[in-house]
Formats: C-alpha cells, sequence, structure tokens
C-alpha cells in the first residue's frame, strides 16, 4: 500500500495551487480540449508548433490536483521538444501508469516521475493523463474535444 | 478481510456508541447482519458512507441468493415439474411483498425491471408511443438524475414534445410557484424525483400530485432513493408511476420495480417482444399477455426478485419509522459535524432531506477529497452524481457525497469529519 504523501507530493500540491503557464496563448498554432466526464476536469491546450519542434505550451482549465498538476509539469517539459520526442514521452508515461510498460520506464520520465504514485490508483490515472490526451489530438489538429473515455 | 483485527474494532466501536445513541435501533447488532461492513481498507476499518450510490446486503439476502439456486432454480411460469412451480410461487410471492411494501392495490400492478433506468424508460417508450404528439409537454425538475432527464429527452426527439424544467431555489428545493406555471393543456406527464441523490431534499411529492391531477396529468415518481429511507405509500400519493431500484433498498443489483396503475399500464403498449409477453403467437397475429406479465418479457431476474423481497421484509423488520428516525438524527449530527469544517460548504441545505449531504471543501477537487478519505478507509462518492444541471446551477464542478444509512454510527461521522481536516492538511497553502 502507498503512502498518501507518496500521491500527493509536495512538488503536485505546489503545481495544483501555482500552475505554470496557465494562460491562453497568443499565436498558437495547436489547440485542444480535454474532458474527463467522470469527474468533470476539463482543459485546453494551447501549443506554438514551429518545423516540429514544440517552442511554447500553456493550459487553461480547471480540475483536480492531480489533472492540474499533470497539466501544468507538461506545460514545462514540452518546450524545446520535439513533437516526436512529445510523443514519446506520452507513450512512457501512459505505459508506466498503465502497467503496460515495466517498471525500469520510470527513468525516462524525467520530472513526471513525481507522478509515479497514481500508478497505485486506477481511477485516478485518467486525471494524470487527461493533458497528454489532449496533447496528442492537439498535435494532430483534432478539433474534437478528446475525452478520457476512449 | 482482517477479521480478528475488524472484530476488535467493532467491540471497542461498540462500547464507545452505546453511551451516544439514543434509538429504537440496536445498530451495533445490525451491522453483525452486513458482512461486508467487517473489513478494512488501507490499513483502516470500512467506513461506507456511500450508499446513495449502492446499500450494502445483509445476510439474510445474500442467504436467499444461495438458497435460491441451491434449492429452488427453474424457469418460472414455464414448467409444470415442481422445481418450476417452486420458484413461480415464490417470484410471485415477491411481487405481493413489493404490493404491500408500497401499498400498491393490486400484485398486477408491480413490474420487475431491471431498475429504475429501466422502469422509467419503459414509460417513456410506451406512454410516448401511445399518448404522446408534437407539441406535447413532459414536466421534470432541474434536480432529476439522469435517469430522469435522457429518456424524456429521448421520447421529446422521437415525438417534438417539448421538456418543462421546474427550477429550484439556493437550498435545492422545488419552488412550487414556478411548477404551477408550467401546469397547462399542452402537458401529458409530470416526472419528479421523490429524493434527490444529491441533494438529499424530500420533494412535496403529495402535493405536486395533487396540483398534477387538477388538470389531468398523471404523475411518475422516481423513488430510488426514496424506498430506503421513508415508508411510501401509492395509493395514499396517488401517483400513476413510482419507480425504484433493488439494489439502492438493500437487495441484489439489477432488479428494480415499475409500479402503474393498472388501467394506464393496460393502455401502454408493451416494452420489448419476447417469450412470456405474449398470450398466443403466429405469424399472422400475436396477441399479448395481460399485465405485469406484458411488461416481462424473456426470463426475468427470479433470484433479484425473491431477494428483493427478502430486503423488503428485513426493513420491515427493523421498522421503517426507527430507520427514518435514526437516519434523521444520524443527519442532523452529521450537519453539525460537517459545518464545523472551515471552508465546507453544503450543497443542498433543504428544510425536509434525507441522509444524504453533499458538499465542497475550499477549492479542493471532490476526487482529492475522495482519494484522501479512501486512504483512512472511508469510501464517499465524488463527482457529479449523475445530476450535472445541479452542479451546473450551484456553479459547480463536482461536490463530495457522504450518503447515510442506518448501519452507519456517530463514530463513523467523527472519522469522516477528522478526514476532511487530513484533507485540509494535505492542501494546506
Amino acid at each position: 500500500m502507498s503512502d498518501l504523501r507518496e500521491l500527493y507530493q509536495e512538488v503536485i500540491i505546489d503545481h495544483s495551487h501555482s500552475p505554470r503557464n496557465f494562460h491562453k496563448l497568443d499565436h498558437s498554432n495547436h489547440e485542444a480540449e480535454g474532458f474527463n466526464p467522470l469527474c468533470g476536469d476539463k482543459l485546453t491546450l494551447y501549443l506554438k508548433v514551429n518545423d516540429k519542434l514544440i517552442e511554447e505550451a500553456s493550459f487553461q482549465g480547471a480540475g483536480c490536483a492531480i489533472s492540474t498538476a499533470s497539466a501544468s509539469l507538461m506545460t514545462e517539459i514540452l518546450k524545446g521538444k520535439t513533437i516526436a520526442a512529445a510523443e514519446e514521452l506520452f507513450h512512457d508515461f501512459h505505459g508506466y501508469l498503465t502497467g503496460v510498460c515495466d517498471e525500469n520506464t520510470i527513468d525516462k520520465l524525467g520530472k513526471l516521475a513525481i507522478l509515479a504514485g497514481v500508478k497505485d490508483f486506477p481511477t485516478r490515472v485518467k486525471c494524470a493523463t487527461l493533458a497528454w490526451h489532449t496533447l496528442h489530438a492537439a498535435l494532430n489538429n483534432s478539433h474534437n474535444t478528446v475525452t478520457t473515455e476512449i | 478481510m482482517k477479521v480478528d483485527n475488524a472484530t476488535q474494532q467493532q467491540a471497542k466501536q461498540q462500547k464507545m456508541t452505546k453511551k451516544t445513541q439514543s434509538t429504537s435501533l440496536d445498530v451495533m447488532k445490525i451491522r453483525q447482519d452486513f458482512p461486508i461492513l467487517h473489513q478494512e481498507v488501507h490499513g483502516k476499518p470500512l467506513v461506507y458512507l456511500d450508499n446513495a450510490a449502492t446499500t450494502q446486503k445483509p445476510q439474510a439476502v445474500i442467504d436467499t441468493i444461495m438458497r435460491v439456486y441451491s434449492h429452488d432454480n427453474s424457469n418460472v411460469h414455464r414448467g409444470i415439474h415442481t422445481l418450476s412451480e417452486r420458484a413461480t410461487a415464490l417470484y410471485e410471492a415477491a411481487r405481493d411483498t413489493v404490493k404491500n411494501h408500497i401499498n400498491a392495490r393490486e400484485s398486477r400492478e408491480i413490474i420487475f425491471v431491471r431498475g429504475t433506468t429501466e422502469a422509467i424508460n419503459l414509460v417513456a417508450t410506451g406512454y410516448g408511443q401511445s399518448e404522446i404528439q408534437a407539441g406535447d409537454e413532459i414536466i421534470i425538475s432541474e434536480m432529476e438524475h439522469h435517469s430522469n432527464i435522457v429518456p424524456w429527452q429521448m421520447l421529446c426527439e422521437r415525438t417534438g414534445a417539448i421538456l418543462r424544467v421546474i427550477p429550484i431555489n439556493e437550498h435545492g428545493e422545488i419552488i412550487l410557484e414556478e411548477y404551477q406555471k408550467l401546469l397547462n393543456t399542452k402537458t401529458k406527464l409530470v416526472a419528479v424525483v421523490h429524493i434527490s441523490n444529491a441533494l438529499g431534499t424530500i420533494n412535496p411529492v403529495a402535493d405536486m400530485i395533487t396540483l398534477a391531477h387538477e388538470h389531468n396529468i398523471p404523475v411518475l415518481i422516481d423513488g430510488a432513493q426514496a424506498l430506503p429511507h421513508c415508508g411510501v405509500d401509492v395509493q395514499a400519493l396517488d401517483c400513476d408511476f413510482y419507480t425504484f431500484s433493488g439494489h439502492k433498498t438493500f437487495a441484489p443489483s439489477g432488479i428494480g420495480v415499475l409500479y402503474g396503475k393498472a388501467e394506464l399500464l393496460e393502455k401502454l403498449p408493451p416494452y420489448q417482444g419476447g417469450g412470456e409477453m405474449i398470450s398466443s403467437v403466429s405469424f399472422d397475429k400475436t396477441t399479448y399477455n395481460v399485465i405485469p406479465h406484458k411488461f416481462e418479457a424473456g426470463t426475468p431476474n427470479i433470484s433479484g426478485a425473491i431477494a428483493l423481497a427478502t430486503a423488503l421484509d428485513y426493513l420491515n423488520n427493523l421498522g421503517i419509522e426507527n430507520i427514518a428516525q435514526y437516519e434523521k438524527e444520524l443527519l442532523n449530527y452529521a450537519t453539525d459535524a460537517l459545518l464545523t469544517i472551515p471552508g465546507l460548504r453544503l450543497i443542498g441545505t433543504a428544510k425536509d432531506k434525507a441522509s444524504i449531504l453533499s458538499f465542497t471543501l475550499d477549492d479542493i477537487h471532490a476526487h482529492d477529497v475522495g482519494t484522501i478519505l479512501d486512504f483512512e478507509g472511508i469510501a464517499i462518492r465524488s463527482g457529479h452524481h449523475c445530476a450535472m444541471p445541479i452542479m451546473e446551477h450551484f456553479k459547480v464542478p463536482a461536490t463530495s457525497r457522504a450518503s447515510l444509512s442506518f448501519y452507519n454510527t456517530k463514530e463513523e461521522i467523527n472519522k469522516l469529519v477528522a478526514g476532511l481536516h487530513r484533507a485540509k492538511e494535505v492542501f494546506k497553502r
């Protein structure tokens, strides 16, 4: 059994209280909305992509601590990453939390390892991955709202 | 399940509770009837406060299911052998038990369905087919569960009828004056919830039915949350349809009831076609069976219906008045206790309330509250409670909801309060 503090680490609480890059992005060229119908978490992600490089990322919305912290961390991490690298990180992160990828994957997660505790709470995995599903939609120029129920 | 530990905890709790509770219910003895309550979650004794989502089952109900499948299992209304006769007798006796419990005139007015959702869909489909035309109006309230919204929206889409919604006030009560204004010659049906699952509000359904009947409008009452908390007398209410689910009233899931006045049920077309619901079938002409069988196509949930009767017997043995009195006491205690927590906002403060407490805590999301309480062994519901329009009304994305039953104790409320303080501590700035 994991400890409460393993899930709600100080960094997560801090990001949920003061999310980074929490604003609309002027001149964004990719945008998508994410929605988790189970709890009502909603966010809009804004990206500025230039030659397959994510130059800027920001978001707006309302959600639980896990989803807000995850979105906040994601926007920090994305800046300067190529689309391919971002998609690969999403793959590893999602795979780790859902148990598809092995334990060693955690070494590839960098700052995202802080959310590793979510793995023990299957009902909360969707909270942690909402922003990343939304990223995937934004990069693919999907205009529909993505939900975690797919 | 760590039985020894759980038993010790229980004995300890028993000592504490004896001093504080003044009721005719022996709650500690009642808790012994519910095996699931005696386990640990995250190393803490389970505190189950999610009764509005589903209730736990007493041993008697579990035993009934065992007994049916061990001794009496057979299809009903089909064979002429002993087991079939026995199963049919038990199944029909269960119908009589339901009839007596809600004081219907006749047993044939009791239709066994999967649950409240199916019951409402049955009426919306059948009544819609026979009675509703474009421009007609159907009235529901702002505090309905999605199961009493969506079937009517689907009916409106099919027929061109219009859905009218009774607004609620800041306490989460129906505004009766607004309801009266909505009733008119175009209104074909009123469908309202007896007790709100998200707010706990007990609606003045008797008055609402009287008002509708003054315009000759039939009324359907969604009683999913009412059956476990209060006595229901469909003749005294004079409702035209009444629906409830077994699993919210200590019976298994997958069984529920549609009560309808016989003359209305007879007019409704069948819901599903198949076996049991027919009198005779040929390729030229099929004649439908009489009620209730007309609405029970296919093999029903036989053990579920029989176990539902056991659950209702169990409730009646405790005494529904005793239950209501104890839950009122528990609700008052919980309301006072929760309101001592700074930053806690109760959503739903109706004068007439069942033991359901919906709330928000500071700006902590309901899902985070739910996870932190789960660490303490406490089960509550977090979310929109399948009542998104209510969340919209109170301008909250979600609430936390503690829903209490007669097997809950004041000590469990104290644990909830301590858990909420823990949540505040984790999220303190």
